[in-house]
């Protein structure tokens, strides 16, 4: 096995924990996930092809993917300016404020869900206020956006904060005695720094959104073709005993989360390197 | 990809002089607009949880646990919990050992293969076992013969939700680890001591802050897991549905003020969380003071 491959060392137990973390690995979650990309070479390439493109799924990729974008992009705006705070000023409260950044983390979705949806309605404390200046929250798209923007918000504020916090002052003292302005100094000296923090975060909390569930589901309203996302279309699928449906979609989300994943190594390695 | 975060670190407190910093009225408007929206989506819905949930008074608020179904619901996500925890704290520890301590070939693949849950949908997550256990996968026909349920029953809830639990530990535990070293060890077993005496003497109380975040964020999760659990649990009343699919049934039927009170539950058990995190943080700061730039980086993991 591995034993070959790897340097010596007078440490004990690379055996037994490299034997149990391969096998738990595989048991857990390599079998499983090869299981189901096989489940879909039962289907022929014509019936996959048109289970992923009709129309009520490629309505729901466009959701999805849409408000993902949307929601990540809030979050890349509103976590940049959270961390710049939270880093940079003090202010009273502030631990309790950078504490609470990560209560989409903390919060089960299934909560985030059914307390979003109850504040956006009609009648709930911000729907109420939105509603009779026609803006509609729950139930529309817009719904969909409140809540990926809700269970991506700590992603950009996390990824961005420790890069700040590790900045060194002096590149913007030279910044500044050079006769920069303080303006200058942000936008040309310390955004292009943050950038791969920035855009981590930003792939983090989009990846996160496209495939999220539960915070969705109550605030969505789950209409078809309009207010219906990709995984509640494979639950549906799942309960009309629709499994080579649920498995071809199923299929298409794995390969866009694998794909995400392979972007945002990309990007780490970026950071990485900028940071090191 | 349920985000985690590893170990935070103190602010560096860096005197700034005006050049390096902004007008107080830019300040306090940032400061202004930041809270703003952290007031809005965070605040705000985590208050409506409790605001809607005693909004009939405290009698309909504790009526809600008094329910056979809601302590059956309590019962089986403790009962989960219980299992998944101990579980991925064990391979968490395994992995971080073998990875952080010796070098082979394959080691990044192999961190990344362990992130992989993080990836995937909660609903792509449960779906993944239906494939494999129920009655149209893999294994259901040879299951149903043997008479042995682990879709929509007990055995599959457990699974999804080790699968979404499975990185939290040893992500926590592998950037501290290699940021350790492994020369503490090496001169334990040099001195005389075994296998085990070094694990437990010398790497068990290194790494013991990071273990105990890896484990409270790995329970909340566990705790709270909506979409997988939701896909491979049948929701059967009283047999197979945790606290949060209790949520969503209860929210369903229009009973809103126990789906609130319910939910209230677990919205403390995230306080509890948010509040042991920082404790954790803040007793772990003397200890990764120094190895602050591996901590940062693990942060951006």
């Amino acid at each position: 096995m591995a034993l070959s491959l790897k340097q010596r060392s007078v440490l004990p137990g690379f055996g037994l924990t490299m034997g149990f973390t391969l096998l738990y690995l595989s048991l857990i979650v390599l079998i499983p996930l090869s299981a189901t990309f096989l489940k879909t070479a039962a289907m022929s390439w014509g019936q996959f092809w048109s289970t992923v493109t009709e129309p009520r799924a490629l309505a729901s990729y466009r959701l999805s993917f849409g408000a993902s974008l949307i929601g990540a992009a809030i979050n890349m705006v509103f976590g940049m300016l959270a961390a710049w705070v939270l880093v940079r000023y003090s202010f009273p409260g502030k631990r309790v404020v950078d504490a609470m950044v990560d209560l989409p983390f903390a919060l089960p979705t299934a909560v985030a869900g059914i307390t979003l949806t109850a504040v956006f309605a009609r009648n709930g404390w911000i729907g109420s206020y939105l509603e009779p200046r026609g803006i509609k929250v729950a139930f529309t798209p817009l719904g969909v956006v409140v809540a990926l923007t809700f269970i991506g918000l700590p992603f950009v504020v996390r990824t961005v904060q420790p890069v700040l916090q590790d900045l060194d002052a002096e590149i913007e003292e030279a910044a500044a005695s050079l006769g920069a302005s303080r303006w200058q100094t942000v936008t040309r000296v310390i955004l292009p720094a943050l950038l791969p923090a920035l855009l981590t975060g930003f792939a983090l909390a989009f990846a996160r959104a496209v495939g999220e569930y539960g915070s969705v589901i109550f605030i969505s309203g789950n209409m078809p073709m309009r207010t219906e996302i990709t995984p509640l279309l494979i639950v549906t699928k799942l309960e009309q005993y629709d499994y080579a449906g649920a498995t071809a979609i199923g299929v298409v989300m794995l390969v866009m989360s694998f794909a995400l994943l392979f972007i945002i190594n990309l990007l780490q390695w970026w950071s990485r390197r900028r940071y090191a | 990809m349920a985000g985690t975060v590893a170990l935070s670190v103190a602010a560096t407190s860096i005197t700034r002089t005006r050049a390096t910093t902004e007008p107080a009225l830019v300040r306090w408007t940032l400061i202004g607009v930041v809270l703003v929206f952290l007031g809005l989506f965070l605040a705000v819905p985590l208050a409506a949880v409790f605001s809607e949930a005693l909004g009939k008074g405290v009698a309909a608020y504790f009526a809600a646990f008094r329910e056979p179904d809601a302590l059956a619901a309590i019962r089986l996500t403790l009962l989960t919990a219980a299992i998944a925890v101990p579980v991925n704290l064990l391979f968490g520890v395994a992995a971080a050992w073998a990875i952080a301590k010796f070098e082979f070939v394959g080691k990044n693949l192999l961190i990344t293969l362990i992130d992989l849950p993080f990836s995937v949908s909660p609903v792509v997550s449960g779906l993944i076992y239906v494939l494999l256990f129920g009655l149209q996968g893999w294994l259901g026909p040879w299951l149903a013969e043997h008479d042995i349920k682990i879709i929509f029953a007990v055995p599959g809830i457990v699974l999804a939700t080790i699968f979404v639990t499975f990185p939290f530990v040893a992500r926590e535990l592998i950037p501290l680890m290699q940021a350790q070293g492994t020369e503490e060890e090496e001169a334990a077993r040099v001195l005389g001591a075994g296998g085990w005496q070094t694990f437990w003497r010398v790497t068990l109380p290194n790494i013991k802050w990071g273990l105990l975040y890896g484990v409270i964020l790995c329970n909340a999760r566990a705790m709270g897991e909506f979409g997988a659990v939701s896909v491979v649990s049948g929701h059967v009343r009283g047999l197979t549905n945790t606290v949060p699919l209790h949520v969503e049934i209860l929210y369903n039927e229009y009973n809103s003020t126990a789906a609130f009170a319910v939910a209230s539950l677990l919205a403390l058990l995230a306080l509890v969380t948010l509040a042991a995190k920082s404790v954790v943080e803040w007793k772990a700061q003397g200890r990764f003071g120094a190895g602050k730039r591996t901590a940062a980086e693990g942060k951006v993991r």
